[in-house]
C-alpha cells in the first residue's frame, strides 16, 4: 500500500505501525515528531497506530543540541 | 494635534518641528527618537508622532525610564508584545537567550522553565555570569532579566517539565519556544505540547552545533502551528560542541519567528499584515 511520507510516496507492507516506519526510515523513534493526517502523535502512539493507504505523515527528527 | 512625548499623548499646535519641541521640553536632551528612530536633522511634526528625548548618560526617573526604554520600538509593536505571554522551556543556550532578546523588545510576561543549576560548562554560551555558579538557572536568569527590563514579568519555575506538568505549566503562553539540549527531550516536549495545547505555535530549535556556516540556519514551518530553526543537521557529539555564536543565530531565529507570531506575522515568509 502507497503513503506520503514528507510529501513523497512511499509503498510500505501492510500493518506497519508508525514504530516500523520511523525505524525503516532509519529514525530513532524517541528523537521526532509525527503528524499523521495533520495530527500530531504522541510518542506512545507510535507502536500502536498501524498506517492505512492514503495516510499523510509529516516526520520531524531532531537532533541534540541547544 | 495630539503627539506622543515619552508616550504620553501630548497636544501642541500645527506647525512645530521636532528641535523646537526640544528646545521646550528638554533643551539638554541630545538623543532625539521620531516614531522608534534617532534623528539628527530637523522635521516638522505630525499628528501622532512618538517622540523621546534622552540625555545621553542621565539616569531616569523610575517614571520615565520605561517609556525612554521602549523609544526604539516601533509605535504600535510594543503595545501588542507588552500585552503578549511566551513560554520558554529549558533555559540553556538557547532559552537563556531567546529570553533575553524577548525581554529587551518588551515582551510583557515571560513564563520559564528548567531544573538545573548553573555549571561552569554552560559560561561558554548560556547567558550567566561566574558569580552565579550554583544557582538555579531559572533564579540566575529572572536576576539578569530584571536587570535588563525590570517591566517584563518573569514566572520562573524550577522544575522538570512531564507531561503532567505542561500544560498546568504553558496553559496561559501565547507561543512556546523549545529550548531543550537532548533529541529525545526536544521531540518529547514537541510532540506533548502540540497535542496537549492545540492552537497555540511551538517554536522549536534543531541544528546548531559547531562553527559550520550561518547562512545554512534557517527557520521552517513544518506543519499548522509547528516551527522549527536551526540547520537540521548539526548534532551536538564528541568533537563537534556547542559554541556561542550557532547556538546564538539559533536562538534568535527562536526569537524573531516568535515576535512575527505575536504580531500575526508568517515566521518564515514575506508578508506585510501590519
Amino acid at each position: 500500500m502507497t503513503i506520503t511520507v514528507n510529501g513523497s510516496e512511499r509503498t510500505i507492507q501492510e500493518n506497519l505501525t508508525i514504530q516500523g516506519l520511523v525505524e525503516d526510515l532509519g529514525l530513532a523513534p524517541a528523537h521526532v515528531v509525527v503528524e499523521l493526517n495533520r495530527h500530531i502523535l504522541t510518542q506512545d502512539q507510535y507502536s500502536q497506530v498501524s498506517l492505512k493507504t492514503g495516510d499523510v505523515l509529516e516526520i520531524v527528527q531532531f537532533v541534540g543540541g541547544g | 494635534m495630539r503627539i506622543f512625548y515619552n508616550e504620553t499623548p501630548l497636544e501642541i499646535p500645527p506647525g512645530i518641528t521636532l528641535f523646537q519641541l526640544k528646545r521646550q521640553l528638554k533643551p539638554d536632551a541630545d538623543i532625539v527618537i521620531l516614531n522608534g528612530y534617532p534623528l539628527s536633522a530637523d522635521r516638522l511634526l505630525q499628528a501622532e508622532d512618538h517622540i523621546s528625548l534622552i540625555r545621553r548618560g542621565e539616569q531616569p526617573s523610575a517614571d520615565d525610564l520605561e517609556q525612554l526604554m521602549a523609544a526604539r520600538h516601533t509605535p504600535g509593536v510594543h503595545q501588542r508584545l507588552k500585552s503578549s505571554c511566551v513560554g520558554i522551556a529549558g533555559i540553556g543556550g538557547l532559552g537563556s537567550l531567546v529570553a533575553i532578546a524577548l525581554a529587551r523588545v518588551g515582551v510583557g510576561q515571560l513564563i520559564i522553565a528548567d531544573f538545573d543549576i548553573v555549571e561552569p560548562s554552560n559560561l561558554n554560551r548560556q547567558q550567566y555570569f561566574i558569580d552565579q555558579i550554583g544557582m538555579p538557572k531559572v533564579e540566575a536568569l529572572g536576576d539578569n532579566l530584571r536587570r535588563i527590563n525590570p517591566w517584563t514579568r518573569v514566572t520562573a519555575h524550577n522544575v522538570k517539565i512531564t507531561s503532567t506538568n505542561l500544560r498546568a505549566l504553558f496553559a496561559s503562553v501565547d507561543v512556546l519556544a523549545e529550548a531543550f539540549d537532548a533529541a529525545d527531550q526536544k521531540a518529547f516536549l514537541a510532540s506533548c505540547f502540540l497535542q496537549a495545547l492545540p492552537g497555540k505555535p511551538l517554536v522549536a530549535a534543531s541544528g546548531m552545533a559547531g562553527f559550520g556556516p550561518a547562512n545554512t540556519i534557517k527557520t521552517c514551518k513544518i506543519t499548522d502551528n509547528f516551527y522549527l530553526c536551526g540547520d537540521g543537521s548539526a548534532a551536538a557529539r564528541p568533537g563537534c560542541g556547542l559554541m556561542a555564536p550557532r547556538v546564538g543565530i539559533v536562538a534568535h531565529h527562536q526569537a524573531n519567528a516568535i515576535v512575527r507570531l505575536l504580531l500575526n506575522q508568517s515566521p518564515e515568509t514575506e508578508e506585510s499584515t501590519i
